[in-house]
């Protein structure tokens, strides 16, 4: 599977990273190459193997249903680029 | 020089009183200021945090309330969040970050006594093998070529500002996160040590995401025993982190006297890479030949999975990081770049805040995680990932642990491997199974090339079993005998 122009422009919108029409073809041979090279892990018969999502050699905890730690706005926000009293500012988003 | 002291033997002299934290952390800060200007291992160092630590930590032996790390100056990789003071990642998105809460492993370290002398440099948000990503500038590797002095060789990464500092002796110990490699092949780069624990061993919570079911964070230091004081502190149930593991820590420190005789030790035949250079070969059987010494039984094995971890690595690497680094939108924290509406900003902020590695890193992520792909490199990614841990769960039915090389190569220059993403990722061969596997890994200095640069050996154990690791990595330490020093370092 290779990826087209049209392709390499709709992940970027997807990851919503600003792409220039000009770096699109360098991002292409990249990605291209990249998934050439991964495209080995098709060889591997994986028939009735069931998918492993992570590494923990244990069962995950379950844990009480309470809210166990919060209540400060002002750390919260301490590293906001931009706010308003108690909120994160933003620019406009609905007219 | 105290500088060139270990942690066993500084904590040792500060308990005797034969010199103060205070006299320690000036070394180590009077060693920074002189070289880290060339070495640019410390994006942020704390010289007033640093010396406030150190009084507190002479009061502290004086009244004899000594901890395990009380007076030691350490090197956090800056991918560690500490309160008040700047945690960058490496990256431009996270260069005004000031985080208002410590790290677990970094309060662990804390409540231990620990000095901290600053905040290292690294790969942006850990992406790389060789520092060169970083948004502060590349590091440079403290060891030298006997033949080419003049060349600037890389320190490896994405921890490599930690391990450059700990082996100029800038640090006495640091820390690191592991997610492909990230610990062990700056390790093996700078001929130190360094350990991935076991999955789970240390909290994840408060460190800066690329990986999440991949990211371990752990100890470089430059002893075996070193490595084994640190990551006791470090490691350590934590609610916190819903997948740290509730299991006891043991006294690692003791494990490293313990021996290898009667060991099982596998020497995976799938570890043997076409154009490995003869001198890692040798070395590698070496090791094999210094634990047969010691009295572990060799028996050779295979896991068959090991070529396809790197392209597993590389399609469950950045899809976690996709979704982990959509927290980066301009809003609540870091840069932020102005845009004509909120999905402008979002745009601009990204494509201003992450360099190129990362933005192609979240661009494989989100490809392979898009509608219509999923399955054809993801799932299948997934289900090759429960492949390799077959593999190692299978050898380690019948062997206690697994000696290989920690990389294929010694430290290259920088400006080499940057044409081709691919070819930088070829770095982490033998490093990346044992992080799809989540199964823990040492690193440790054996021997050097014909250029007189450090080459490591890495010896893999069983989940939970870092005590083997530790007695194995320990053993191949007494028989190696490294002593061989780099060209930059404190007080040269």
């Amino acid at each position: 599977m290779s990826l087209d122009h049209a392709t390499v422009r709709r992940i970027a919108t997807l990851a919503r990273i600003r792409v220039e029409e000009a770096e699109i073809p360098r991002l292409q041979s990249e990605l291209n190459g990249i998934l050439g090279w991964i495209a080995q892990l098709n060889e591997v018969d994986v028939e009735g193997i069931e998918p492993l999502t992570g590494a923990a050699h244990m069962a995950l905890k379950m844990r009480e249903d309470v809210v166990p730690d919060g209540g400060y706005p002002e750390k919260v926000l301490a590293n906001a680029p931009d706010r308003s009293g108690p909120f994160f500012a933003v620019p406009k988003v609905v007219e | 020089m105290l500088t060139d002291l270990t942690i066993a033997q500084a904590r040792d002299g500060l308990r005797r009183g034969k010199f103060s934290a205070e006299d320690l952390t000036l070394a180590h800060l009077h060693a920074i200021e002189a070289l880290n200007p060339r070495l640019n291992a410390f994006i942020t160092v704390n010289h007033a945090a640093a010396l406030g630590q150190a009084r507190a930590a002479d009061a502290a032996l004086a009244r004899g309330e000594a901890r395990s790390l009380t007076g030691i100056p350490l090197a956090i990789k800056d991918l560690f969040c500490t309160e008040g003071v700047r945690t960058t990642a490496g990256s431009n998105i996270l260069r005004p970050f000031v985080p208002p809460y410590e790290s677990t492993v970094t309060a662990h370290l804390l409540r231990d006594g620990a000095i901290f002398l600053g905040k290292t440099n690294m790969d942006e948000f850990a992406m790389g093998s060789s520092n060169m990503t970083s948004a502060f500038g590349p590091v440079e590797n403290p060891w030298k070529r006997r033949q080419d002095a003049d060349a600037v060789l890389v320190p490896g990464g994405s921890s490599g500002g930690s391990a450059a500092a700990v082996a100029a002796r800038l640090a006495m110990g640091g820390t690191g996160t592991d997610t492909g490699g990230s610990i062990r092949q700056p390790a093996s780069f700078c001929g130190i040590v360094g350990i991935k624990p076991t999955y789970g061993r240390c909290s994840r919570w408060g460190v800066v995401a690329f990986a999440s079911s991949l990211d371990h964070p752990g100890p470089f230091a430059r002893t075996v025993l070193d490595c084994a004081i640190l990551l006791e502190s470090m490691a350590g149930h934590d609610p916190k982190d819903s997948t740290s593991a509730d299991v006891p820590v043991p006294d690692f420190a003791a494990t490293c006297a313990r021996g290898v005789q009667g060991l099982r030790i596998g020497v995976p035949r799938e570890y043997r890479s076409d154009g490995m250079p003869v001198e890692i070969e040798a070395l590698w059987q070496q090791g094999v030949a210094w634990l047969r010494d010691a009295g572990a039984e060799i028996v050779d094995v295979s896991l068959p999975h090991t070529k396809y971890g790197l392209p597993t690595y590389y399609i469950v690497a950045p899809a976690e990081a996709s979704s982990n680094l959509a927290r980066y939108d301009g809003v609540r924290f870091g840069l932020r770049a102005d845009g004509a509406d909120l999905r402008d900003l979002y745009e601009r902020t990204r494509a201003a805040g992450f360099g190129a590695e990362v933005q192609r890193r979240v661009l494989i992520g989100t490809y392979v995680l898009s509608a219509g792909y999923y399955d054809a490199y993801y799932l299948r990614a997934q289900r090759v990932r429960a492949l390799i841990l077959r593999d190692f769960t299978e050898v380690f039915a019948s062997v206690d642990a697994l000696l290989t090389p920690t990389a294929p190569s010694a430290a290259f220059a920088q400006g080499e491997k940057m044409d081709d993403p691919v070819q930088m990722y070829l770095n982490d061969v033998f490093t990346v199974p044992a992080d799809l596997a989540g199964v823990p890994a040492i690193s440790v200095p054996a021997g050097l090339d014909a250029n007189g640069l450090p080459l490591g050996l890495q010896v893999i154990g069983k989940p939970f079993d870092e005590a083997t690791v530790f007695a194995v990595g320990a053993a191949l330490e007494r028989a190696a005998g490294f002593d061989a020093l780099p060209a930059l370092r404190a007080g040269n």
